[in-house]
């Protein structure tokens, strides 16, 4: 049975301007509506093929680490991290048309879901073997460090995930090596149908941290300040030249593992329970509080956002589909690059 | 020119590219302080400093990742596995992660991923393993296995100079063993392109690494009794020189594919299907293997030489051809 806790943040640090409050419940919405088109409305309507997968409940996590990234920084998103690409800059349209396998889309065709990545936006994204984003990394943090502009790479991973052996050597090589790489893992309390306790026998994951020699803290993932805080406060230590940190965010996947499965497996009161903590009601709630926007300006978001996707989806459908015989180009990185040339 | 090892061209190879392009990285498990297990990489912490030479912890997955990461960032990087044989625990790395970027996004890949490979030298199951199929069989990867010093280090300076991640097989059992005049100003010797090694008339012996040797000793043997071997080097397996491959197959019209491989699913087998393929109407004979059988690499002496594909048992196959 999965935790329904509470989870005590570390006091905060940060304090982020009105502005950025307000962009983060742009973010949590767009995400939250985007994910629900595609999962109810695309795929359902058979345009999108293939995995779904979302990251309801968790929307907070990516939002909030990807907030507090600097130019030069990069991020390694999780396949429920879609907030993570539109942070970093790439187009709602791309992101719809990669998912619709189009040819005019930041794969062509060739990896499905949100598996994107441009390094110029400083996203490399994930490979369905999770994990593998770890090392890979670790050597962006090597590279970064010995550039020396205090810039750092943020990798996303799930708690099911940190059960795997590369996690464990990416974890010790960035600790010896002291790289500036924070490890933000969104314990969302199940790995496909598995529970956290089956997957590990500590009570937290945060003590992994220590383990390696590097801080570790447990978040409240559904609190989007509190994972700003955490990741700015490991930004800050990485920053400075003192190593990587583990963060561990928890929430509860308010969603299947992939669109085709109901999650019957998650006890019905600890979905209430998790509902109770919704990131986007607590952010509003806290919002309202504070008189940074009323009641009508953020109705009006949700507008606005409604209509972002509207035309996003509309101009990724109007993409045509790959060629079939494009199939076998672009295999090799060389000269007269495939991939340099205008989409086919 | 300078006459130098099959292991001292690699060194050359690999110390000149780094002092050419700072970009030039390498990573590895002892491979700074202490040289490298074969000391491929000795004296290169000292010149080149702890940068650029990276001593790592026991990791060939987070060495391999983190090469990856490396790349992704501009860096060229260079990874010694100890063994070709611990690459399977950096498999993950290369197959899924290393050779699909490119197809999937677009980005270069430059990493090389280099060690020693191969038997003959009492290794054991876990020292001598031919494993470059694993990795030939994987679209977006380059395989790559000199047989002479002068390719070695040519082939290791293209390795390092190519985009996409190349697997590098040395040859333990020649590290040392082979000595070769070296030419002093910069060269490279291309992917893809295979090489005629000896020009003959009856039977086209096509091989690659260690087993070149072993099949120039058999053509000296059998010239002897009047039967002439052409000896083909494909140097690079993934992509390999099919047109090498034919030209030869066509000309002799009876053909050999040795390697020190296991037999099924080896390079022979799609050497095989390939000639087949193309060259069917100027075939004399079957298409003839000759392979390590279907074991793990043993250990004892006596074991090992029975595993092992020699000269003699080149002889004997192409003597039995020449007869068909």
């Amino acid at each position: 049975m999965g935790s329904t806790k509470t989870v005590k943040s570390s006091p905060r640090k940060a304090s982020p301007d009105a502005a950025t409050l307000e962009r983060m419940l742009y973010y949590l919405k767009l995400t939250r509506e985007s994910e629900s088109r595609i999962e109810n409305v695309l795929y359902r309507q058979g345009k999108i093929v293939g995995g779904v997968y979302v990251g309801r409940g968790q929307e907070a996590i990516g939002v909030g680490a990807s907030l507090t990234m600097r130019p030069g920084d990069v991020t390694f998103p999780c396949h429920r991290d879609f907030s993570v690409f539109l942070i970093r800059g790439f187009t709602l349209a791309d992101i719809f048309a990669n998912w619709l396998g189009r040819a005019d889309s930041p794969n062509r065709g060739r990896d499905n879901t949100i598996h994107i990545g441009d390094m110029k936006l400083g996203i490399i994204p994930i490979i369905s073997p999770l994990g593998a984003t770890l090392p890979v990394a670790c050597g962006v943090g090597l590279v970064l460090k010995q550039r020396g502009k205090g810039n750092v790479a943020l990798v996303h991973f799930g708690e099911g995930t940190t059960s795997l052996g590369h996690v464990h050597e990416a974890m010790n090589f960035a600790a010896v090596g002291k790289l500036p790489v924070i490890f933000i893992c969104n314990n969302n309390q199940y790995a496909y149908s598995t529970p956290v306790e089956k997957q590990f026998a500590v009570k937290s994951l945060a003590v992994r941290g220590p383990a390696y020699g590097m801080p570790g803290e447990r978040v409240d993932g559904t609190d989007v300040l509190a994972v700003y805080d955490a990741v700015e406060r490991a930004g800050a230590h990485a920053r400075a030249g003192k190593g990587p940190s583990f963060l561990e965010c928890v929430t509860l996947r308010m969603a299947g593992h992939s669109a085709h499965d109901a999650a019957e497996y998650v006890p019905e009161k600890l979905k209430q329970a998790w509902a109770k903590k919704d990131p986007i009601q607590r952010l509003e709630n806290l919002l309202l509080s504070r008189k940074v926007m009323t009641k009508q300006q953020i109705e009006e978001l949700g507008t606005q956002v409604s209509g972002e996707i509207d035309r996003a989806i509309a101009e990724a459908e109007a993409r045509p589909l790959p060629r079939g015989e494009d199939a076998v180009q672009g295999v090799y990185c060389g000269p007269d690059c495939w991939w340099e040339k205008p989409c086919p | 020119m300078a006459l130098l090892t099959y292991l001292e061209a690699i060194r050359h190879g690999i110390w000149e590219e780094m002092e050419r392009d700072p970009s030039v990285l390498l990573m590895g498990e002892d491979i700074g302080a202490y040289g490298g297990a074969f000391k491929v990489t000795a004296g290169m912490l000292e010149k080149f400093g702890e940068a650029r030479v990276i001593d790592t912890p026991i990791c060939e997955s987070a060495i391999v990742g983190a090469a990856i990461g490396a790349a992704l960032m501009g860096m060229r990087p260079v990874v010694e596995m100890q063994f070709m044989d611990f690459i399977a625990s950096g498999f993950d790395q290369i197959v899924n992660m290393a050779a699909k970027l490119h197809y999937r996004w677009g980005p270069a890949v430059p990493i090389v991923i280099r060690g020693p490979s191969g038997a003959g030298v009492h290794g054991g199951p876990y020292h001598s393993q031919s494993n470059e199929m694993w990795f030939v069989h994987t679209p977006g990867l380059k395989v790559v296995a000199p047989a002479t010093a002068y390719d070695a280090k040519g082939l290791i300076k293209a390795a390092i100079r190519d985009d996409n991640p190349v697997i590098f097989y040395e040859h333990k059992f020649l590290y040392r063993r082979i000595k070769e005049e070296i030419p002093e100003q910069d060269y490279v010797v291309p992917i893809g392109k295979g090489v005629v090694r000896r020009e003959g008339t009856d039977i086209a012996v096509i091989t690659y690494g260690a087993m070149v040797w072993t099949a120039l000793d058999a053509a000296r043997e059998l010239e002897k009794e009047g039967l002439s071997l052409e000896v083909v080097d494909l140097r690079s397996l993934l992509p390999y020189d099919e047109e090498t491959v034919l030209a030869s197959a066509r000309k002799c019209g009876k053909v050999i594919l040795l390697h020190e491989d296991t037999r099924t699913g080896g390079m022979a087998g799609e050497l095989a299907a390939l000639i087949a393929e193309k060259a069917f109407e100027d075939l004399d004979g079957p298409i003839v293997r000759v392979t390590a059988p279907d074991t793990p690499v043993p250990f004892a002496p006596p074991l090992e030489e029975y595993f092992l594909p020699n000269a003699a048992k080149l002889a004997e196959a192409a003597r039995k051809l020449a007869a068909y």
